[in-house]
């Protein structure tokens, strides 16, 4: 199949590659980026997984088409820490909050905390439950990711 | 109680204490490596073609149009890969049991919907799904036996050999042994219990990379596994190579929970099939094959039986039990099944017990191991006791009270034929975690909802089970300590984590047994060219067997540090103490880093190995859930109000991971009582292969769990004892209590799971609500 010219900004660096139109974005970033951190984990929409930021807006990387990302600004887990290795204060509380187990969802869940902490900085525990839940986890019975997003709500507002 | 001879020497530090994980780093930056990360020169990408039917003859496959696709370099069926099978047998098995069926692909029949049938090879993954869409495969469909209920009566076999669809039966004491008490019971609870069908999911599907080096045939397997050492030993017997050749890595695997526990026959294929073709061949299972075809557990039923003096004291207990396996369970699934029968009497005073447990052939995917595979044992007994107590007319506490274990009590025999129960307090648990629900209070708050018009209610599970086996192949585990000239320490053990922390909790025992700092230690697991042999995650042992080869590789380093420091200071080795980074003399000035005595011995430093080997023939673990609900009476949707685990573990190594198992596993079972369904219709064909339709528990559903701790040793290593599957055997049957205990007022008796929505509107309405 032919494949189309992709040019977008992935973690504020700019990319410039060629796809199918059928490869989804989570495939392209995965496979023509080299970054493996976007995780695979139903490839329907339903787990979370591969949820990563689309000019700022939570996305499930399997259902979109990487040609469909053509001239948008894209944020994956990668991009989450700060340059020198810092990690951001939602991935610090994921740590301290012991919010992750085997790891494979879990740069589904920073991503969607991300976006749930931005537009929302002093969530509920309700809200914060309605939030993440289109984000599954197999490992952590979601207690430690939970206490994670209230950590991470009390660091922002601190700082 | 018989604490291990391999102690630290000094007090510990880091045991016992909530580290932060050293896993954590790459995992949360995206920087993990999980089986779908590798990239090999030339990498070809394999998909399967799979069975639409349940039950079909195979006729003809023509694969010519998918070889004419652009991109496919091969198409392979049985007759290709199948006669390359050298030896296929697992280790903690043998060779010698009466194993069921595994062929790689199906030969001439296939057994289930998802039974892989032509394996595509292709240059990407795209291109492979497109191809086996054009592999024409003429089947001729039959009859196929959906329901394991109905098979020891079909006239259909699912494999010809095993008539009546058995493969195979056990029993424990025979029901003669408690015939007398039930003939003078004042009370006899005798019901039949059904668990649906449902499996371990862990986010991260299956997965396999293996290249083979033509040159010298040597093979490289990454896997996503829970235990690398046998994938390698499997590996080198299916393909006829001595092990040596064979390296099995993984970095990162995402869960397992006993679906990785041993490689499966997609596993089998890709081995096979790296060797005909010219570059690396990596298979990523997709979701929908993953529900459909990666294994089914939990699908049993059986007959309850428990006998009651007036005053409620259990006088005998029997179970006859019968599950599912599918037509492919992988490993072999008969001798496993004798826990349920063995464990039935569970932490109780039961004088007498009989059992027994039939393994039935259906057509479905193949029943495996899941966390706790023996729970239907806790599922029958604790929902048999709370249907006896209210026939009793007795609060289910209570009953349970007036026959439930303490820790004084301990050992006690096990009427079922296990080793006695010890070093565990089960009633001690079961106060606990009432005390923190105030269960009195709650008795109050039930009658006061009631009275509004609410139903809520409370529900509990007490067991006690075995860890860290001494069964011969799991009792292993193997560790290299070494110290570089620099003073940086590090420990190679096999691993095998997929999430049960691993990495940080080696380190934290050599921490400990070296005394030095957590960041002077580091740790390689899951390269089998580099580590010793360990039987990886399996049977909740990694603790505890970590512990005992960590201790027991630290105490020859120890001497061995002492021996080379001896020779520099002067005196004696039985002179000087190894402990807090250096060798000293007591009384003296004199004394050596860690340091400077690896730099004397030489620039690769010093080193040490050992194998640790459980003594014990397991370690009891045990708990008691507790669980309150409100149940929507018009609905039927269940609300879960408190969550509480009040455990024994023994001593914890690290809280943060022993509670996170916890949690892991009490979610995984309360998704098996109210949601997880992994049904089939009446012809075999599987109707839940998407999340849409198995529906894991999410934040919204999920309570918040509190936990109590109590610590009895065990006499294993640092008396820990093994936490990984408890809290999936809690959890379903605390949840169904709950349930049912809630709907007591309309006289609703729970004896199927799942207590979906539509399942307990049914019995409200069958109980004319």
């Amino acid at each position: 199949m032919a494949e189309l010219p992709v040019r977008l900004t992935v973690n504020g660096e700019t990319v410039e590659r060629t796809a199918e139109p059928r490869m989804t974005l989570a495939d392209f970033l995965r496979e023509r980026c080299g970054l493996t951190g976007t995780h695979l984990g139903c490839e329907h929409g339903a787990c979370g997984a591969c949820t990563l930021l689309v000019d700022g807006a939570a996305v499930r990387s399997c259902l979109m088409f990487a040609v469909q990302a053509d001239g948008l600004d894209v944020t994956t887990v990668e991009g989450i820490a700060a340059p020198d290795g810092t990690l951001s204060r939602v991935q610090a509380a994921m740590r301290d909050c012991h919010g992750l187990q085997c790891g494979f969802c879990t740069p589904g869940f920073v991503m969607s905390i991300t976006a749930l902490l931005r537009d929302n900085p002093k969530p509920t525990d309700e809200e914060i439950r309605e939030g993440l839940s289109g984000n599954f986890c197999r490992c952590t019975g979601y207690q430690g990711i939970i206490a994670a997003v209230h950590r991470a709500a009390e660091t922002v507002e601190k700082a | 109680m018989t604490e291990t001879a391999t102690a630290p020497p000094t007090p510990t530090r880091y045991t016992g204490s909530r580290v932060p994980r050293v896993e954590d780093g790459r995992l949360l930056t995206g920087h993990g490596t999980f089986v779908d990360d590798i990239q090999r020169p030339g990498m070809l990408h394999a998909c399967f073609v799979r069975s639409p039917f349940a039950r079909a003859l195979i006729n003809e496959i023509d694969a010519s149009a998918a070889l004419a696709l652009p991109g496919v370099r091969a198409v392979f069926t049985a007759a290709d890969l199948n006669p390359d099978v050298h030896e296929q047998w697992y280790s903690s098995y043998g060779p010698n049991v009466p194993d069921t069926p595994r062929p790689p692909l199906a030969v001439d029949e296939v057994r289930f919907v998802g039974d892989p049938v032509a394996l595509v090879i292709a240059e990407n993954r795209y291109i492979a799904e497109d191809a086996i869409e054009l592999v024409e495969v003429d089947y001729e469909p039959l009859t196929a036996i959906a329901d394991y209920r109905d098979a020891q009566t079909s006239d259909i076999l699912v494999h010809p050999k095993f008539p009546n669809n058995v493969a195979g039966s056990l029993a424990g004491p025979p029901p003669e042994v408690v015939e007398g008490a039930f003939a003078s019971a004042a009370h006899i609870a005798d019901e039949t219990f059904y668990q649906q069908a449902y499996a371990p999911v862990p986010m991260e599907t299956r997965g396999i990379v293996v290249e083979w080096a033509a040159d010298n045939g040597d093979v490289t397997i990454w896997t996503a596994t829970q235990t690398p050492h046998e994938v390698r030993a499997f590996g080198a017997r299916l393909l006829g190579l001595e092990p040596e050749r064979v390296r099995v890595l993984m970095r990162d695997t995402g869960g397992g929970f006993g679906q990785k526990v041993v490689p499966m026959r997609e596993d089998m294929c890709i081995m096979l099939a790296s060797r005909k073709v010219p570059a690396a061949l990596k298979w990523i299972e997709d979701r929908r094959e993953n529900l459909m075809a990666a294994g089914q557990a939990r699908h049993e039923h059986g007959r309850a039986r428990m006998a009651f003096a007036a005053d409620g004291t259990i006088l005998a207990a029997g179970i006859e039990h019968a599950q599912d396996i599918g037509a492919y369970p992988t490993p072999w699934p008969v001798g496993a099944a004798a826990a349920v029968g063995l464990l039935f009497p569970g932490p109780y005073k039961v004088p007498l017990a009989t059992w027994s447990t039939t393994s039935v052939f259906s057509n479905t995917a193949g029943r495996h191991a899941y966390r706790g595979p023996w729970q239907f044992e806790s599922v029958a007994r604790e929902l048999l006791l709370d249907i006896a107590a209210r026939d009793l007319g007795l609060d289910p506490v209570e009953l349970r009270r007036r026959n439930m274990l303490s820790r004084d009590e301990l050992p006690y025999p096990n009427p079922a034929g296990m080793p006695p129960y010890d070093h565990s307090s089960p009633l001690e648990t079961f106060e606990l975690a009432l005390r923190m629900l105030d269960y009195d209070a709650f008795r109050a708050e039930q009658a006061a909802a009631r009275a509004a018009g609410r139903y809520l209610g409370v529900g509990t599970c007490t067991y006690i089970e075995p860890t860290a086996t001494g069964q011969p192949y799991y009792a292993c585990e193997g560790a290299v300590i070494r110290i570089d000239p620099s003073g940086q320490v590090t420990v190679i053990v096999n691993g095998g984590s997929a999430g049960n922390s691993l990495e940080t909790t080696v380190i934290q025992l050599t921490a400990d047994a070296l005394g030095v700092s957590l960041d002077s230690v580091d740790t390689i697991q899951n390269d089998t060219s580099e580590t010793p042999f360990g039987a990886g995650t399996a049977g909740s042992r990694s603790g505890s067997a970590t512990a005992g080869a960590v201790a027991e590789t630290a105490s020859v380093l120890r001497a061995k540090l002492a021996e080379l420091a001896s020779a520099r200071l002067g005196v004696a080795p039985q002179d000087i103490v190894v402990a807090d980074g250096q060798a000293s003399v007591p009384g003296t000035s004199l004394a050596m880093t860690y340091a400077q005595i690896a730099e004397l011995a030489g620039p690769g430093g010093v080193e040490a190995s050992a194998e640790h080997t459980a003594k014990a023939p397991m370690l009891w673990s045990n708990a008691t859930h507790v669980c309150t609900c409100e149940v929507d009476v018009v609905t039927g949707k269940v609300t879960l109000l408190r969550y509480i685990v009040g455990e024994d573990v023994g001593p914890m190594i690290n809280p943060n991971v022993v509670e996170g198992q916890i949690a892991g596993g009490t979610v995984q079972g309360i998704g098996g009582a109210l949601l997880e369904h992994m049904v089939y219709d009446e012809d075999g064909n599987p109707l839940a292969s998407t999340f849409v339709d198995y529906l894991l528990p999410t934040t919204t559903e999920v309570p918040h769990i509190e936990y109590g701790h109590m610590e009895m040793p065990a006499p294993g290593p640092g008396g820990h004892k093994g936490a990984g599957e408890g809290g999936a055997i809690g959890a379903p049957p605390a949840v169904i209590n709950a349930v049912a205990d809630a709907l007591s007022p309309f006289g609703v008796k729970i004896t199927n799971l799942p207590a979906s929505p539509a399942a307990l509107v049914a019995l409200l309405t069958e109980a004319g609500h």
